[in-house]
């Protein structure tokens, strides 16, 4: 197991990384019935960079680690803390402050019509309704969605989708973007450009994929293995990994 | 929300009442300037299901509620489509939770009503979709559909993706 903290040299006035502390994490999903099975164990990662990538085999965690960033799942066993919060009990102020892209952007769309959509990211605000409009409006120009507006979000392309998602998320200003196999239901093209337009967001940012080219220029990528980190370094090193991993597990 | 669960309570009854309510709300569509074309395409994704229901009824035995039963589902579902196809949901949604503050002394919370409300309407694409979908895996897979083996993969589906879906809902901070 390799680590090397590689911070990058040209630090122009970049937003400093939200730290994320994993503390001996572990999880066992069904636990106390027959069909308890262990899926994390003993996991501690301690992240301070803006950019951090997570690989892995299917099965192997990455969804459920990410979810429990998020507080949506609670660890077993273990501690996790986003920027000196704690995801169980400050689950909120976590989620308050993280955005969260699933890779069905399907799930995470509720209203009918794409503005409608983006708006209701702002039903809690407690902004009156011009201010909201304006905002809304804002995003779906930035995201190229004006067209689109009236239209039934179930009907936009995949693309427009995992856009309007994005655009939703964004909205509510948050720090940090967890973002489980975001370009997975995309076509290559726009996969390069959905984590194009990530990667050029002042967030800190989560990502798992299973498209190793899409984490060329992470500062950190971490490999998981059947629930534990088998790898963690730079891109190149974790690609080299876990393709080692492919050709010695595949019997 | 309330118009829809006594529109249910009365059809349920009576086949004349429920027909007649189906006809009523077929009528209003036309008053309200929508197109054939419009209302077939509400109706499409229901049909099936309404048959598999009605095949459901009848085999065991109740054809009063083989008609009854789907003539209300599609009654409810084309009354809810009707109102989302002339009015913008966030306004309807807006009006019911205003609707609903005078309850807030009797402990209803009038934005989780809303939300309901809200998540509701979301279900209507969502079942068509799962049905749609697992009607052509399943034409896909045997070349034949088998209502029998409908009703397993559609409720499996629908649930996994409410789960999908309500996971997602606190994701973007309705955590309550
Ligand atoms: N809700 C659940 N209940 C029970 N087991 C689950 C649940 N969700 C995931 N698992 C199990 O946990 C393990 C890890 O799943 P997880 O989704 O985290 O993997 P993953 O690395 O994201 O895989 P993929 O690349 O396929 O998305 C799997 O064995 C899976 O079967
Ligand atoms: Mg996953």
């Amino acid at each position: 197991m390799t680590h090397l903290p590689t911070t990058t040299p040209d630090a122009t006035a970049q937003p400093s990384a939200i730290p994320i502390i994993i503390d001996h994490v572990g999880h066992i999903f069904d636990v106390g019935t027959p069909r308890a099975h262990q899926v994390l164990t003993d996991i501690t990662l301690k992240l301070d960079e803006r950019r951090v990538g997570i690989i892995g085999h299917n099965g192997s965690g990455k969804s459920t680690l990410i979810r429990m960033l998020d507080g949506l799942i609670q660890p077993t066993s273990g501690h996790i803390s986003v920027a000196g919060h704690d995801t169980v009990r400050d689950a909120k102020i976590v989620r308050r402050h993280t955005g969260f892209i699933f890779t069905e952007p399907d799930h995470q769309i509720i209203m009918p019509t794409v503005r409608e959509d983006v708006a209701f990211s702002l039903r809690r605000s407690g902004l009156d309704k011009a201010t909201i409009a304006t905002k809304v409006d804002a995003m779906l120009v930035r995201f190229g969605l004006t067209d689109s507006a009236e239209k039934p979000a179930h009907l936009l392309s995949g693309g427009q989708k995992q856009l309007l998602a994005l655009a939703a998320v964004l909205i509510n200003a948050p720090t940090l973007l967890l973002a489980d196999e975001p370009t997975t239901l995309l076509d290559i093209r726009n996969a390069q450009m959905f984590s194009d337009l990530i990667c050029e967001l002042p967030q800190t940012i989560i990502m798992s994929t299973h498209q190793l080219a899409l984490l060329r220029d992470f500062e950190r990528v971490v490999v998981f293995h059947c629930g534990q980190v088998v790898a963690d370094g730079s891109p190149a090193e974790a690609k080299a990994h876990y393709l080692h991993l492919m050709e010695t597990t595949s019997e | 929300m309330v118009v829809l669960a006594v529109v249910a309570i009365i059809a349920q009854r009576w086949i004349p009442t429920a027909l007649a309510m189906l006809a009523v709300v077929v009528l209003a569509y036309f008053l309200a300037g929508i197109r054939a074309k419009t209302l077939w395409l509400q109706l499409r994704p229901m049909l099936l299901m309404s048959t598999f229901i009605a095949v459901l009824h009848a085999l065991s035995s109740n054809w009063r509620l083989a008609v009854v039963v789907p003539a209300t589902i599609l009654t409810l579902v084309l009354l809810a489509a009707l109102v989302t196809l002339t009015t913008r949901t966030t306004d309807l949604v807006d009006v019911i939770v205003r609707l609903t503050k005078p309850l807030k002394r009797f402990g209803v919370e009038p934005e989780r009503v809303g939300l309901t409300l809200l998540l509701g309407i979301r279900c209507v694409p969502l079942l068509s979709g799962i049905a749609g979908q697992v009607r052509e895996a399943q034409l896909a897979r045997c070349g034949i559909f088998d209502v029998r083996a409908f009703a397993v993969p559609l409720i499996v589906a629908a649930i996994r993706e409410a789960d999908a879906i309500g996971e997602a809902l606190v994701a973007r901070g309705f955590d309550d």
